[in-house]
């Protein structure tokens, strides 16, 4: 029997209530879109158009010629209207192309044949993943193509489609599974026959028991028609874990499947596995099957302060503000607007930012809900230390940070943290540890 | 969008626990173990608590004032501290010696080190060694409960085993329910275990200090306190002294002792090994709260030796 889960991490309030039963709806066209420049890890793409150009929906508007870079394209069908530097949800500012879109012209659905892929070549899924500028969509938004295409002398046996979803509050991945399970199972078969890997695993936490029953559905499905070719060749299965946080990240999610720890500065393919989101796979469907760029893509919409919460198909580049209108608006007063979850999310000062391609939430959180507690002193609980899933003692670091003791936070393997957010989350004395070991993370970089 | 928002770093939640509600806990878990305290050595054990209690939280509120750090006591260490020290004299000295007691715990074993979660000792630990050292006739006279025939003054079943004052030893379910001579909140057993499940139950304490520690009392005792080799009465010597109180609510403060798992476990055998030691050897006939003492200084010692390993390396 495999394991099921990790060490370390916490059992969350996960109140994914507000929108697990709420079918994926879509957004209405805002006024303009604001695409940022920077939609992946790696570097940021330089425009292919100007200003006054006019563009189709799905057409390239910037790409890079670095190697860790993945292309955009324009999620409507308009006018470019400017490029110019603006408000970026994660990096803070950057530039972007700001788009009016033309309301007849942009369509709810992007039209193109069906392809034939029964006998596409692995190098071509790798090329349409790139050409439509596929990220990871779990929120790293590392470029998809270069991830499947690791380095040749590395065997890797095990593909992970990861369905963990272990942040509170997000349903997007969950409702995804439950919509479009046969498309994701099919991208993660085009993934799989990319990379020539035999064995794959769906992972996915036992808190979202409709996902796990509708991805086995289909797969029994496939199984007894073999009407899908790609089936014959590669096992996929369903594996349920025991919902923990953050057993969606990466590390965890391999410990808990294969026991296998990925050693420090290391990635998944160093132990011989891949790992993507369920999104990413869909997302991989459409590009190999109708060549549709990615511009537009699933996000949860919750929290205390919002209206009408829902899970929403969305287009890159559309202004949150305009988002949280369509969901009824704010209800009482706004305290905190973040992108992302509760955990991991980023509060941001503004709701004048666009969706980028890692954007996977919106959470608007109440004056209460967003209460900042007073800081207490460290009484050597250990609770950190106990709910660390990456053997850290949070607590050490963090006094380090205080005092500018780097080279200490060093030694305390700072720099191995992952940010979940478990050790923050259990302090008893509300110590902002995560921000403190942020914090030396950044400064050791800077040393280096 | 409103003028003002919070923008601060993840996480945006966070689970409710705080200081002050680990701190009333522990209170709560001990006091079953004062009620017996006040059953059986009457109300003069009370005097004592609310003395000892008391003075630890004005000490701790003048010394905040003096140092102009905000005056916070709802947090619950100083009243703790307070019932602690209580619970590990002698329902028989006199007030003011506990009141000495108290200012000593908190002026000098917490603040003077920089105050919660700052200290090297254990302060209820760190004043009841200096009490002993500075009233050691008042710090080991002790008396049996109200009922018992000669209820005026009489030495520990633990005293009368070391001087050989040859009197009965008491049962065991005498021991269980606390029918004995002793510290005011060291002698009931029961209620010390079923404050300890409460603690355990919370997961404010973990097993690892008190298991190893007791263990290791148990096995020592087993194997050299008796008559011959492995002829001696474990239990008795687990069930006698401070150990259940030490090993449950003393040894596993959060501040004084290592936060590592394996640490926590060192700590404890080490409890363990100088608890005996000094029963066997020493000049005491207990040595409960002098082990966790030495051991609270050696904490920064075993943690360093006993990191975690690092993820991805073994």
């Amino acid at each position: 029997m495999l394991g099921k889960t990790f060490k370390g991490g916490v059992h969350l309030e996960y109140c994914k209530e507000l929108t697990a039963n709420k079918p994926i709806g879509r957004v209405s066209l805002p006024a303009e879109v604001t695409i940022p420049l920077l939609q992946s890890a790696g570097a940021a793409c330089v425009p292919t158009i100007k200003t006054g150009d006019v563009v189709e929906q799905g057409a390239l508007i910037a790409d890079s010629e670095k190697l860790i870079s993945a292309p955009i394209h324009s999620p409507v069908s308009g006018k470019v209207k400017a490029i110019k530097k603006t408000s970026h949800p994660v990096v803070g500012a950057c530039v972007s192309i700001v788009i009016t879109p033309d309301r007849e012209k942009s369509e709810e659905n992007f039209f193109k044949d069906r392809q034939n892929v029964d006998d596409i070549e692995p190098e071509d899924i790798i090329k349409a993943v790139r050409l439509c500028g596929i990220v990871g969509l779990g929120g790293a938004a590392f470029p998809t193509h270069i991830k499947l295409s690791p380095p040749k002398n590395k065997s890797i046996d095990t593909f992970i489609l990861n369905g963990a979803e272990c942040e509170p509050c997000l349903t997007c991945d969950d409702r995804m599974m439950q919509e479009k399970p046969e498309q994701i199972i099919n991208g993660a078969f085009l993934i799989m026959k990319a990379t020539g890997i035999k064995n794959g695993i769906i992972a996915i936490e036992d808190n979202k028991p409709q996902a796990i029953s509708a991805m086995k559905l289909v797969l029994d499905t496939i199984k007894s028609n073999k009407q899908f070719s790609l089936a014959d060749k590669h096992s996929l299965r369903v594996i349920t874990l025991r919902t923990k946080y953050p057993q969606g990240s990466e590390k965890q999610l391999i410990k808990a499947l294969l026991r296998r720890e990925v050693p420090p500065s290391k990635l998944p393919f160093d132990v011989g596995c891949i790992v993507e989101n369920v999104q990413t796979a869909y997302a991989v469907y459409e590009a190999v099957y109708y060549h549709k760029p990615l511009y537009e893509r699933v996000i949860t919409v919750t929290g205390d302060a919002i209206a009408k919460p829902a899970n929403l198909l969305v287009k890159i580049g559309t202004p949150v503000s305009h988002i949280i209108q369509h969901c009824g608006g704010v209800e009482g007063e706004l305290g905190k607007l973040i992108i992302g979850g509760p955990m991991m999310g980023l509060a941001q000062y503004t709701n004048d930012v666009p969706v980028v391609k890692a954007v996977s939430g919106i959470l608007a959180l109440s004056k209460e809900s967003a209460r900042i507690d007073a800081q207490e002193y460290c009484i050597r609980c250990g609770k950190c230390k106990e709910s660390c899933p990456v053997n850290l003692i949070p607590t050490d670091i963090a006094k380090a940070a205080e005092c500018g003791n780097f080279d200490i936070a060093t030694t305390l393997n700072a720099t191995d943290c992952i940010e979940c957010g478990c050790c923050s989350y259990v302090c008893p004395s509300h110590i902002p540890l995560v921000q403190l070991i942020k914090h030396a993370k950044r400064s050791i970089a800077c040393q280096i | 969008m409103p003028d003002m928002i919070y923008v601060t770093s993840s996480p945006h939640i966070h689970s409710g626990e705080s200081v002050k509600k680990i701190m009333w806990a522990v209170f709560i878990a001990l006091i079953p173990a004062g009620l017996w305290g006040v059953y059986a050595y009457g109300f003069k054990a009370l005097y004592l608590m609310v003395a000892s209690i008391l003075t630890c939280v004005i000490t701790e509120a003048l010394i905040l004032k003096l140092r102009k750090r905000p005056v916070v006591i709802s947090d619950g260490s100083a009243a703790l501290t307070g019932l602690l020290l209580a619970y590990n004299v002698s329902p028989d000295i006199p007030v003011w010696t506990i009141c000495i007691g108290a200012v000593f715990a908190i002026a000098i074993a917490k603040q003077a080190f920089g105050g919660l979660g700052r200290n090297i000792f254990n302060p209820a630990l760190a004043a009841r060694a200096f009490l002993m050292a500075s009233w050691p006739t008042y710090m080991v006279t002790f008396q049996n409960p109200r009922w018992s025939a000669d209820a005026l003054t009489s030495a520990t079943p633990l005293t009368n085993l070391k001087h050989g004052f040859g009197l009965a030893n008491p049962t065991y379910l005498d021991l269980l329910i606390g029918n004995r001579g002793g510290c005011i909140g060291e002698v009931c057993i029961a209620a010390l275990i079923i404050g300890a499940i409460f603690l355990l139950y919370k997961r404010y304490i973990s097993l690892r200090i008190p298991a190893s520690f007791i263990l290791t009392v148990a096995l020592l005792s087993w194997a050299f306190m008796g008559k011959g080799l492995f002829q001696g009465d474990a239990l008795f010597y687990i069930m006698n002294g401070g150990l259940i109180l030490g090993a449950f609510f003393m040894a596993t403060d959060y501040v004084t002792s290592p936060i590592t798992k394996k640490g926590k476990i060192v700590f404890g055998i080490m409890c363990g090994v100088l608890t005996f030691a000094i029963r066997k050897w020493g000049g005491y006939p207990e040595g409960v709260c002098y082990s966790i003492l030495i051991m609270n200084a050696a904490t920064p010692i075993i943690e360093r030796h006993t990191k975690p390993g690092r993820f991805g390396k073994g």
